[in-house]
């Protein structure tokens, strides 16, 4: 029998293809909504912890509190320096430790001028950076001690968008004044900050920039049999001491790359949770819509429940009649909506491809987002139906056979 | 021998008796609507036995109370006052879940505008009552098919009802009152929208009917049609009138 209702509800919907249409209308962009935003943050999501897992979990990066946007600039006082370094290098448990210096700077290629993030390291650390960020050296080399006025650059000087051509080995770029020769170019690394840089020896970028000495960010690798965490905590405490400063108030940041996953996830999470927020409330203007529609068509057809009910219906049989309709009002709007969405999404992820440049804004093709969506909408059409079926169910036969 | 005829005339008698078990019975009924500050008795009063397979007519003027008594016999509304037996029970003290199993499988409507579902092809129409006594899909095609054909619809199965002409469409109408092989059929007014051929027909429908051993219930205030019926009950301001 409900199989019964189920067609008989369709064939009422067609009976008002228009109406149907536009009540489902506020339904299917919720929806829409909803899916494409889910959908993308997923995928962000998803490709950001990739870039993690890359890096790996043996990880613990030290850095200046307070550091904004890389290569800003910090107060001396806040900075970590050469001793920082070699302290931490000592700790036990500490593997290695490299030192970055990372600046943004003025670059120039040809005649174009542009923002290349400069990342200074010491050409002996070279080999053990690159293992450890997960990405090689495409063409020509990679720096060696000596290096002093030559650059490697990240993907995207040489086959991105950066400069209207690209930078290949043997040219020259200018940084900040000084010519550079490239000597290597790096792959990609999905990340476009990576796939901007430009790196160059520490000694020389502190020369172009009039740094004396400044450690932005300690990458540490932790040795086997250590965790991560506690070691990290070892080093903050130890650090603290070194610097003289007081627990709680240090001048720097000790994380893990876990602590930095986790960090991004909370973030996510909030931004994830504004934006359901936001669709959920369009999802339940468009409720309202169907309960609009459902009050309607109930009255259009009080005769015909009379004579319904008149023929053997009972009144949960014309409830349930109507919690079908409005149910699959939902559903199909649904539906739609969820094809519009993945739409949107796949659409988001191909402008953000080829027209700025990243392939991190990828669209995750979860079912579970699409099942629950179409779960989710079938719910709120039911439910905005309840009234409506209440009424329709309680009406008297006599009263509505009377009905004109 | 004086025995044995005795015995022939009494099983004769308690045949008969058998044939002639009362189906419907009205007792000092009183149906009352208050509007505004008026207090409108249309049923005032009414004692009525209907026995199974009687072809009773019941006419008056408009206003006399025929549709309400027809809505009382039907169970589509409580009467204010009074007792209604249906095949012995007292419909007045059921719920209404239990009045529409009653309408269900033991009566078949018949209204005056039809009142079929637009939407629905006349088979479609004809299964809908079935639907709710839970017939299984086959056994319901079969059985409204069945109807139709015999009603003369054969050829429009598919069709519907705004395809029709009104005495097609009252001749699906009685297909479906037939659906659940109902004992009773109500119907009201059933030949109002029709020509007085197609009225006829109809009216010679429901004899043959009665002759199947259903018991059919017909208001009306055409004379003409109520002169089919085996037993004819004037109504006058809400009671009976000989």
């Amino acid at each position: 029998m409900l199989r019964d209702f189920f067609v008989l509800g369709l064939n009422n919907l067609k009976r008002r293809k228009l109406r149907s249409w536009l009540t489902m209308l506020g339904i299917f962009i919720g929806i829409a909504a909803v899916v494409s935003l889910i959908s993308l943050g997923q995928g962000l999501q998803e490709t950001i912890e990739e870039q993690f897992e890359m890096l790996g979990s043996d990880k613990i990066v030290v850095q200046p509190k307070g550091m904004g946007a890389p290569g800003s600039a910090v107060s001396d006082q806040l900075i970590l320096k050469q001793k920082d370094l070699e302290f931490i290098e000592n700790i036990r448990g500490v593997e290695w430790a490299i030192g970055y210096l990372v600046k943004t700077g003025q670059a120039k290629f040809k005649d174009e001028a542009g923002i290349g993030f400069g990342i200074g390291l010491n050409p002996e650390d070279w080999d053990l950076s690159l293992t450890m960020q997960g990405f090689d050296v495409i063409e020509g080399r990679g720096l060696k001690k000596g290096d002093k006025f030559k650059v490697v650059v990240g993907y995207n000087h040489a086959f991105g968008d950066i400069w209207k051509r690209g930078i290949r080995v043997g040219e020259t770029i200018e940084i900040e004044g000084q010519d550079f020769k490239v000597i290597g170019v790096l792959e990609t690394t999905g990340n476009p900050y990576d796939d901007g840089s430009l790196y160059v020896t520490k000694e020389v970028l502190a020369e172009i920039l009039n740094v004396e000495d400044e450690e932005s960010q300690i990458l540490v690798k932790v040795a086997k049999g250590f965790e991560p965490s506690d070691l990290a905590e070892t080093i903050k405490r130890k650090l603290r001491k070194f610097r003289g400063e007081k627990e709680d108030q240090e001048t720097f940041t000790i994380q893990t790359s876990e602590q930095l996953l986790n960090t991004f996830q909370n973030i996510f999470g909030v931004v994830q949770g504004v934006l359901v927020g936001i669709a959920a409330i369009s999802l339940l203007v468009g409720g309202i819509g169907i309960m609009n529609t459902m009050y309607t068509s109930v009255i259009e057809r009080t005769k015909e429940i009379g004579t319904m009910k008149a023929i053997g219906a009972k009144n949960s049989h014309i409830l349930l009649l109507f919690l079908i309709e409005s149910g699959l009002l939902g559903l199909v709007g649904g539906l739609i909506g969820v094809g519009i969405g993945i739409g949107l999404a796949k659409g988001a992820e191909s402008i953000a491809k080829i027209y700025l440049g990243t392939p991190l804004l990828q669209a995750s093709m979860n079912p579970l987002i699409m099942f629950g969506a179409l779960a989710f909408s079938f719910i709120i059409g039911t439910l905005s139906g309840i009234l409506p079926a209440l009424q329709a169910s309680k009406l008297k036969p006599a009263d509505a056979l009377r009905y004109e | 021998m004086i025995k044995n005829k005795e015995k022939i005339i009494q099983e004769k008698t308690k045949k008969e008796m058998k044939e002639k078990e009362e189906i419907i019975r009205l007792t000092k009924v009183y149906k009352y609507f208050t509007v505004g500050d008026e207090k409108i008795k249309a049923v005032d009063g009414v004692d009525v036995l209907i026995r199974k397979g009687d072809f009773v007519a019941i006419v008056g003027p408009s206003g006399s109370g025929k549709s309400t008594m027809m809505n009382l016999v039907g169970a589509l509304d409580f009467a204010t006052q009074g007792d209604i037996f249906l095949d012995n029970i007292n419909i007045e003290h059921l719920h209404e879940s239990d009045l529409a199993q009653i309408r269900g499988r033991k009566i078949g409507f018949i209204f005056q505008n039809f009142n079929l579902i637009p939407t629905l092809t006349a088979l479609e129409n004809v299964m809908l009552p079935m639907i709710f006594q839970r017939i299984p899909y086959e056994k319901r095609v079969k059985k409204a098919k069945e109807l139709l054909i015999k009603i003369g619809l054969g050829h429009r199965l598919n069709h519907l009802p705004k395809q029709m002409s009104g005495g097609e469409r009252q001749r699906v109408a009685v297909s479906r009152a037939l659906a659940n092989n109902p004992e009773v059929i109500l119907a009201d007014e059933p030949t109002g929208n029709l020509d007085s051929k197609r009225g006829q027909e109809i009216a010679k429908m429901f004899e043959d009917l009665s002759k199947e051993g259903k018991t059919i219930i017909l208001v009306t205030h055409d004379i003409d049609i109520a002169k089919h019926a085996d037993k004819i009950y004037k109504l006058r301001d809400g009671q009976i009138v000989d």
